[in-house]
């Protein structure tokens, strides 16, 4: 995974209250074997008009956002389908930070397997966000991690909280697995313990279902 | 210390626990479908690992199996590829996989309880956020993501950070006709669909002991729509007698002991949730959703609503993106609103309780001649064996419906089970959200029975003044 540090880049504001993964990655794109090459395809049925011809209206669209590495979004944001295919086209798109007031669980988590940034925001701050991204074209941000703050060159300094945990994975692009997978002797010790539990482990031998 | 019946299952499996850090949880049960898994399984390949016990990981393919003739090579090949693969990566693991021909092939979420593979007390994870389905046996379940799935491939393990407890109580009876869907939907209306982020739900109350199995499964599969990423209901004599028996359950003197422990599970007097909710029973409704996401929903007897009315500026554009995808006006009664397809299935509403709910509504009826299609999709194999068995798919093609084979089918749209631009359906799914089951395509939620309803009479109804309605006391 690739770790995050500090991020500067453009914003893109996403002016919609519950995005599910769905609208990020739809159906039709979940049947290939890779994790790259979705950044083409995020957003795509508000993105594309019919022959994949882009949308002018679709605000990704719009010359002033072309380049956006920062999303501000709105609240519970990524709902809906556990899809890691939906950060995989955030981060293929170009995207390394995502400012907003909530976010969905599942989705939340993926991102930091993924290197993307979600930075929770209070309400007030996000409504600041999306008016400065509006007002100002080729407005920027910088995503702290390490200082925990997102800041403009005109003034704007938010600190955000991020678990501990999360945040030493993600500044040093940790591998979970690898992580976990130094526990082993203590997973074997569990295991152990507990497999002989009926009320867990009984009956794993029948082997009738592929007739 | 009085504890829930979330605590008692998350310490019974941690493995490794640290202040400051999240708990590493030892996963009972793996699940994996084709459509998430072929990452998970190359990122484990690549990085030169090995599944760690393949016998706790049972595969099956549900997202893009045809519906129609499995006979017939799919004309797909992305979808083809990814079923070779799914086979290919659980012969080499030996993972046990119910292919699209086993007779026990279905929605992953109706095969686990079904064979006996989910089992009160347990954890269970799969790469599909309706994987809270199973607590509603008493299991910890939950939807995680494709690098969590190669995670617990390669470890067994999850690391995870202990979620707050949410005790939904639906207190009371719950009226004639009013289903476990009707209570999930008011209960997704009254939260949101935020409502339960970070939070596991526990569902608690007179109306919920009352419900069936598949009844609790349809209400702990759609804590997800809430935002809750497990659902759960303590495991009770209906819980065992549903689980008595099933193929990989523990058998006998074994299947004794085993409930001996099932009991110890539920939530102790005096044990604190972090929030709870009340709903009461008698006063829920039918219901059906108006809008893009499963918390814009309304009673059957109600309107379409005024974007107006939202006091909240977010909530108000949210409510005008909604009517507009939808092509519906502010004031429209919910009655008033015809489909021109209806969808009984998924892994929300495909169970044999359903079916049989949904036949007792069309038995010598026929669909509206306005319809396009009415589709019954049976959960798994096994659910439309029995159902055959009773007759139920006479019944059903006898009032014009179509009766096909298992799968997720209309629920996701990944076969040709689609929707196309500007219909509108009557489905027993879960997600009503923009795209879902076909682009421009709008869905409606709603049970079993007023889907069954809406196909006959081409527009919603209210079920309650069906007759000769049974199945619905």
């Amino acid at each position: 995974m690739k770790p995050f540090s500090k991020h500067t880049g453009l914003v893109a504001p996403i002016d919609r209250v519950n995005v599910d993964t769905d609208q990020m990655v739809p159906k039709q794109f979940l049947k290939l074997l890779t994790r790259e090459g979705y950044g083409r395809i995020l957003f795509y049925d508000w993105r594309y008009l019919p022959g994949e011809k882009p949308d002018p209206d679709f605000v990704l669209n719009k010359p002033r956002y072309n380049g956006a590495s920062i999303f501000v979004a709105r609240a519970n944001f990524g709902c809906g389908s556990s899809r890691e295919h939906a950060p995989w086209a955030i981060l293929d798109f170009g995207v390394r930070a995502i400012l907003a007031p909530s976010y969905a669980d599942i989705f939340y988590n993926n991102c930091f397997k993924n290197g993307i940034l979600p930075v929770t925001l209070p309400d007030a701050q996000i409504d600041e966000l999306f008016k400065r991204t509006e007002a100002n074209e080729g407005y920027r941000l910088t995503v702290d991690l390490e200082q925990q703050i997102v800041s403009d060159d005109k003034g704007l300094r938010c600190s955000f909280n991020v678990d501990s945990f999360r945040r030493e994975c993600l500044l040093k692009g940790l591998d979970d697995i690898g992580l976990t997978l130094v526990h082993k002797a203590e997973i074997a010790a569990y295991e152990k313990k507990h497999l002989r539990v009926p009320a867990l482990h009984a009956n794993l031998d029948v082997k009738y279902h592929h007739e | 210390m009085a504890r829930t019946l979330y605590e008692k299952i998350w310490d019974a499996h941690v493995v490794r626990e640290k202040p400051g850090q999240p708990s590493l949880i030892y996963i009972d049960r793996h699940l994996v479908h084709e459509g998430t898994s072929p990452q998970a399984f190359a990122g484990l390949k690549a990085a030169g690992r090995k599944v760690r016990r393949p016998e706790l990981t049972f595969a099956t393919m549900d997202h893009s199996v045809s519906t129609k003739n499995r006979a017939i090579p799919l004309a797909d090949s992305d979808a083809v590829a990814q079923f070779d693969a799914l086979a290919r990566n659980c012969q080499e693991a030996g993972i046990s996989l119910f292919d699209m021909h086993s007779r026990n092939q279905g929605i992953v979420h109706v095969i686990g309880p079904e064979l006996g593979i989910t089992l009160p007390g347990c954890t269970i994870v799969c790469g599909d956020s309706h994987t809270s389905t199973h607590g509603a046996l008493g299991a910890l379940a939950f939807g995680i993501g494709t690098s969590e799935v190669e995670h617990v491939l390669a470890t067994q393990c999850l690391s995870q950070f202990k979620s707050k407890t949410l005790q939904i109580d639906v207190q009371g009876k719950r009226p004639r006709g009013v289903t476990a869907k009707d209570i999930i939907l008011a209960i997704i209306g009254k939260i949101g669909i935020g409502g339960g982020n970070g939070h596991v739900a526990e569902y608690t109350g007179e109306a919920v002991r009352g419900l069936s199995m598949e009844g609790r499964m349809t209400m702990c599969n759609m804590s997800i729509e809430g935002g809750a990423r497990a659902g759960m209901v303590a495991p009770d004599d209906t819980t065992f007698a549903y689980v008595e028996d099933k193929p990989f359950a523990p058998q006998g003197k074994d299947f004794q002991e085993a409930v001996h422990y099932w009991k110890s599970l539920a939530t102790d007097l005096g044990a604190k949730y972090d929030k709870t909710v009340v709903l009461k029973a008698e006063e829920l409704a039918p219901m059906v959703t108006w809008g893009t996401n499963p918390g814009m929903v309304t009673q059957v007897t109600g309107r379409v609503p005024d974007p107006a009315s939202f006091a909240d500026t977010v909530d108000r554009k949210a409510a005008e993106n909604a009517l507009a995808y939808m092509a519906l006006r502010p004031g429209t009664r919910m009655e008033d609103i015809s489909v021109d397809r209806v969808f009984i299935g998924s892994c929300t509403n495909s169970r044999i309780e359903d079916i049989r709910a949904a036949a007792s509504v069309v038995a010598g009826r026929h669909v509206a001649k306005s319809l396009k299609q009415a589709l019954v999709v049976p959960g798994s194999r096994v659910v439309k064996a029995k159902a055959e068995q009773e007759g139920l798919d006479k019944i059903f093609r006898d009032a014009g419906f179509e009766w096909r084979d298992a799968g997720c089918s209309m629920c996701i749209g990944m076969n040709d089970d689609v929707l196309l631009s500007g219909e509108r359906s009557a489905s027993t799914s879960n997600r009503n959200f923009e795209g879902r089951q076909g682009k421009g395509g709008r869905t409606h939620l709603v049970s079993p029975m007023m889907a069954a309803a809406a196909a006959i009479e081409g527009h919603f109804v209210d079920i309650r003044k069906w007759s000769g309605l049974d199945g619905a006391e």
